[in-house]
């Protein structure tokens, strides 16, 4: 009996236990279902977010650059499809393997391999890396072939910058290259849109106008597994393309521009000298952009830099020249102004013989048998430097400093756009003192009448000064890129409206014989029959017998244009070689003269100003002024075609 | 056979059949539906290697468990300690023998089968217990000779699973070990004073472990101190969980899943699975089948008569227990992640036939209910 009593004890404790037992694991159950309360109903849309994460990876496609055009909105920088191989780094285990089989595949070279491996150094472990960014059809389906292999490679289809005139425009336009460190730190929106192989621009108008061109990359979002193979695209946000930048240039004259400097290292340009448009701004020796786009081969870049003469410098904007005898309509202005010649005073000039002589040192024309009696307008034509010295004398290095800033000289015109652009030197006794720690020498004003010495400028602002002079002395501001609102018509009127309330007095106007700022359209002169006098003698030193650059005149009205040659001396010239008169060719090249020529066109109603400059040229006359010459004729062909784009008609786009 | 008189009688095959738990096979084949659904949708919705297993598994375990459900229960009390000691050995052969497979040693190749002996030790260890305390009076339960005695018996299997290693199992079986010790009747004081003592030796404990389980403990408590290495687990079921929502995903829509973030889902982590595609709700549903199945099981223990069908049924229920929700403590990231599966759904063949071998005994303890089989 103990044994039934002990048995039913046992059972009575067994279910006891039981019973608590069942409360614990109740109470165990209760707190699982909590805890799914809590992560599937409470925090669902946290869990929810982190699940999406997981599996929605998105990839940013490259923006589409935006195009640049000419006037005639022909393409002058196009997108080109490219096919390129990523390479993402993260998914890659045997890194050696896949590049031996990428090698084997594309047959890569050597250097392209050492390129490769040099990127992944710089790149993070989880970064993208373009193996190749240009490859050939072939190349490209062969890699298709064999992607089964290659984990980890991309073949991508992407598109890149192409520029269909090649060397034509690369200082106008410039070129794009990678995305370098400094490039994503210059520009926030190089780095929003920073996707691997990004090509951005490196200079000219494509650095300048980044924010403008970029456009907007896009985003393709796919679902991946844990491995991150891609499994479905879900979304795709389109990529932008950037805005189209519309420059003054016209191709033609450009091309033109350039064909003409071919094999000489020089540059022309030429704008519209009401409106301020930019036709053409050519500089020689060019380089072709494209050669830039995938990166230029070791090579090629060597080239470039090392040729002595300096492809890489946009002269007409970086490169510094002394402007010769075209300063000179410049100083024979700047004397009418502040009334220190009286322009009918004849002055001798004897030649080398009997030179100019001030304080011992003699002074020569470039004649050498001298030109005789000379009056301001002769001295302007036949370009005698006697009568210039007796001038700059007269007028003061002061005076004549305040004329050339104002029609342009010693200040930037393009910075905004060019961060190479120069701004030259126009020489004062202010400045020396500041510059150079000197008292300024009374013979420097006398070389700087014939714009030698201190004076430096650019072509283009040569160009600028002679359209400001050609439109009757109106300030005009150039610019590249177009501005519908600046057109000929509205230039006059603007003109036309500061003289609504004004006399016609012009005599004693000290307003115009200080250094200050002047307005858009405002005039610049003192009296406009010093400019008309200036323009005369322009005329008369490209169309009349015994002007500089009568040769390379046209008889036909249309093309009649009016001009002004310069030599520029490279290196003072000494009294030896002076006697040995060596011809040009006979000089070794680097001590050759610069060739200048300034002009406008056409003589009536002028529209245009053209400045051309070949280093180490010779003569103007012989050097530029045929040049120039060649190219008034086609812009002037051109002329009504411009207009006709510029009143909307777009039938010729 | 004077001090074991067993009082069994004949039973008719009508007899046997009219007390076969119905309602226990139901849940047992509802559950087995569904595991083979989640395996499904782990292999994305194709019926291939996982899931023509699994299923061919749950079939043959299926019908082994009918079939021993008829194996007289007397046959396991008499058997009791061999099928322990044949556990023990299994266990020792596999520490030599065993398949080597991610670090540790737990599989015996038997051609048609990789046993894993520790998980039948997990059935090994509720019959002995019910064996040994089925004779020992309450009175002397609390005597140190009858502690000791369970204790080693307990501890051999213990020791022998986790130098495998296997932490997970070895915790199981200990696990099932204590309860059942508890449910027989051993004074609370002692649970007290072990649970005291395991606290204070844990650091001394953590020392002892493998660096990985170090690793699994300390990143249980901080999932985010490696979320691409041990934490990684942990934080990709709970968001597969958490984002499966009040209703889930849908079936065969779980991304969690399908793009394989979540690691080992057909075995350990199938409930995670199961939650993301079918939500709070299914998730309580199957819970609910799994309450409903330990109900059973302990009712049959209330049904039986003899004290080794009892404690079996209370043990096994409790140990049933104990794994679903060290299992699914250890998915919602409430425990530590180590390597428990989930009765019936999980992948897993010996785990399967664990299961199946227990409910088989708890089916003969309702079909012969009636057997008593005596203390002496």
């Amino acid at each position: 009996m103990q044994n039934r009593a002990s048995s039913i004890e046992k059972s009575r404790l067994i279910t006891r236990r039981v019973f608590m037992l069942a409360a614990a694991k109740l109470l165990l159950i209760g707190g699982i279902t909590s805890r799914l309360y809590s992560l599937q109903i409470s925090d669902r849309e946290k869990y929810e977010l982190l699940s999406d994460k997981n599996r929605i990876r998105e990839w940013k496609t490259p923006p589409q650059r935006g195009f640049i055009v000419d006037h005639f909105n022909n393409i002058l920088a196009d997108n080109d499809r490219v096919f390129q191989v990523h390479l993402d780094l993260d998914q890659i285990k045997n890194f050696n393997e896949v590049i031996f089989k990428l090698k084997n595949i594309l047959e890569l070279s050597n250097n392209e391999l050492k390129k490769i491996y040099r990127e992944k150094e710089r790149l993070k472990p989880w970064d993208t890396l373009v193996a190749s960014d240009n490859l050939n059809w072939t190349q490209f389906s062969k890699l298709n072939l064999y992607l089964h292999e290659l984990e980890g490679v991309k073949p991508v289809v992407s598109s890149s910058r192409f520029y269909p005139y090649k060397d034509s425009l690369v200082h106008v336009v410039g070129y794009v290259g990678a995305a370098s460190q400094k490039d994503i730190e210059r520009k926030d929106v190089i780095k929003e849109n920073l996707v691997p192989g990004l090509k951005v621009g490196k200079s000219g108008i494509e650095y300048a106008k980044e924010t403008q061109l970029i456009g907007r990359y896009g985003i393709k979002r796919y679902e991946v597994n844990s491995s991150g193979k891609r499994i479905s695209q879900i979304d795709y946000i389109k990529e932008t393309q950037g805005e189209k930048i519309k420059l003054t240039i016209d191709l033609e004259v450009q091309q033109l521009a350039q064909e003409l400097l071919k094999g000489k290292a020089g540059s022309i340009s030429a704008m519209d000298i009401y409106t301020g448009e930019i036709i053409a701004m050519a500089s020689s020796p060019t380089y072709d952009p494209n050669k830039f786009t995938h990166g230029i081969g070791h090579k090629d870049w060597g080239e470039i830099r090392d040729d002595p003469l300096k492809p890489l410098v946009n002269k007409s904007i970086a490169g510094l020249y002394s402007p010769g005898s075209t300063f000179k309509p410049l100083v024979a202005l700047a004397a009418l102004e502040f009334g220190t010649i009286d322009p009918e005073r004849p002055i001798l000039c004897k030649g080398h013989k009997h030179p100019y002589e001030l304080y011992g040192v003699k002074y020569h024309c470039w004649k050498k048998k001298g030109h005789g009696y000379m009056r301001l307008r002769n001295a302007i034509k036949q370009s005698c430097d006697i009568y210039f010295y007796e001038m700059a004398r007269l007028l003061g290095v002061d005076r004549l400093a305040i004329i050339a800033k104002r029609y342009g000289l010693g200040s930037n015109i393009l910075k905004d756009l060019y961060f190479d652009e120069k701004k030259g030197v126009v020489p004062n006794t202010f400045w020396k003192k500041n510059a150079i720690g000197k008292s300024w020498y009374l013979g420097e004003t006398v070389i700087n009448g014939i714009g030698q010495g201190y004076i430096q400028t650019t072509p283009l602002q040569l160009c600028l000064m002679t359209a400001q002079i050609a439109n009757g002395g109106y300030k005009i501001k150039p610019h590249i890129i177009q501005d519908e609102s600046i057109n000929y018509e509205s230039a006059r009127l603007k003109i036309a409206k500061q003289f609504v309330n004004e006399t016609a007095d012009f005599s004693n106007d000290e307003k115009f014989l200080i250094d200050r700022d002047y307005k858009l359209y405002e005039r610049l002169y003192r009296n406009p029959e010093n400019i008309k006098f200036i323009k005369d003698a322009m005329f008369g030193s490209t169309n009349e017998q015994y002007g500089t650059s009568y040769k390379s005149r046209y008889d036909d009205i249309k093309y009649q244009f009016a001009g002004k040659t310069g030599t520029s001396q490279v290196k003072r010239i000494t009294e030896e070689e002076r006697k040995l008169d060596l011809d040009q060719s006979q000089i070794e090249y680097k001590n050759r003269d610069h060739a200048l020529f300034i002009a406008f066109a056409p003589y009536k109603n002028p529209r245009y100003s053209i400045s051309v400059l070949v280093e180490h040229g010779g003569s103007g006359s012989s050097g530029a002024a045929p040049l120039a010459s060649k190219l008034i004729k086609k812009i002037i062909d051109r002329h009504s075609l411009r207009e006709q784009i510029k009143k909307g008609s777009t039938s010729l786009a | 056979m004077l001090t074991e008189r067993l009082n069994t009688r004949n039973y008719s095959l009508f007899e046997k059949l009219k007390s076969v738990d119905y309602f226990l096979i139901l849940i047992i084949i509802l559950i087995g539906a569904i595991s083979v659904f989640a395996i499904y949708s782990t292999e994305k919705g194709e019926f291939s290697f996982y899931t023509k297993n699994h299923l061919i598994r749950l079939l043959v375990f299926f019908g082994m468990f009918l079939v021993l459900s008829f194996v007289r229960i007397t046959f396991w009390y008499k058997n009791a300690y061999f099928f322990y000691a044949v556990c023990v050995s299994l266990l020792f052969i596999t520490l030599f023998f065993g398949l080597m497979a991610s670090g540790s040693r737990r599989w015996l190749d038997l051609y048609f089968l990789n046993l894993q002996p520790s998980e039948i030790m997990k059935i090994a260890i509720i019959v002995c217990f019910a064996r040994y305390y089925h004779r020992i009076q309450t009175a002397e339960i609390q005597n140190y000779k009858f502690i000791l005695v369970p204790l080693i018996l307990l501890l051999i299997p213990c020791y022998l699973v986790l130098q495998q290693p296997d932490l997970g199992t070895s915790i199981l079986i200990a696990g099932t070990g204590v309860i059942i010790i508890w449910l027989a009747g051993l004074n609370i004081k002692y649970f007290v004073y072990s649970a005291l003592l395991l606290i204070v030796s844990l650091p001394f404990a953590v020392s002892l472990l493998k660096p990985y389980q170090k690793s699994r403990i300390l990143t249980f408590f901080n999932p985010d101190r490696d979320p691409l290495g041990a934490g990684y687990q942990i934080i990709q079921s709970k968001i597969a969980i958490g984002s499966g929502g009040f209703f889930g995903k849908g079936f065969l829509k779980g991304t969690q899943s399908y793009l394989e973030f979540l690691p080992e889902k057909h075995t350990d982590f199938i409930f995670t699975l199961f939650s993301e595609e079918f939500g709070f709700i299914g998730s309580i549903m199957l819970l609910l089948l799994y309450i409903l199945l330990i109900y059973r099981i302990i009712s049959i223990g209330f049904y039986s008569k003899s004290f080794f069908s009892k404690l079996f049924c209370f043990g096994f229920a409790s140990a049933i227990f104990l794994y679903i929700f060290v299992n699914i403590s250890m998915v919602l990231g409430l425990l530590p992640i180590v390597g428990a599966p989930l009765p019936i759904m999980s992948y897993g063949g010996s785990s399967m036939l664990s299961i199946m071998l227990g409910l088989s005994i708890v089916m003969s303890c309702k079909i012969y209910s009636q057997d008593q089989i005596s203390n002496y």
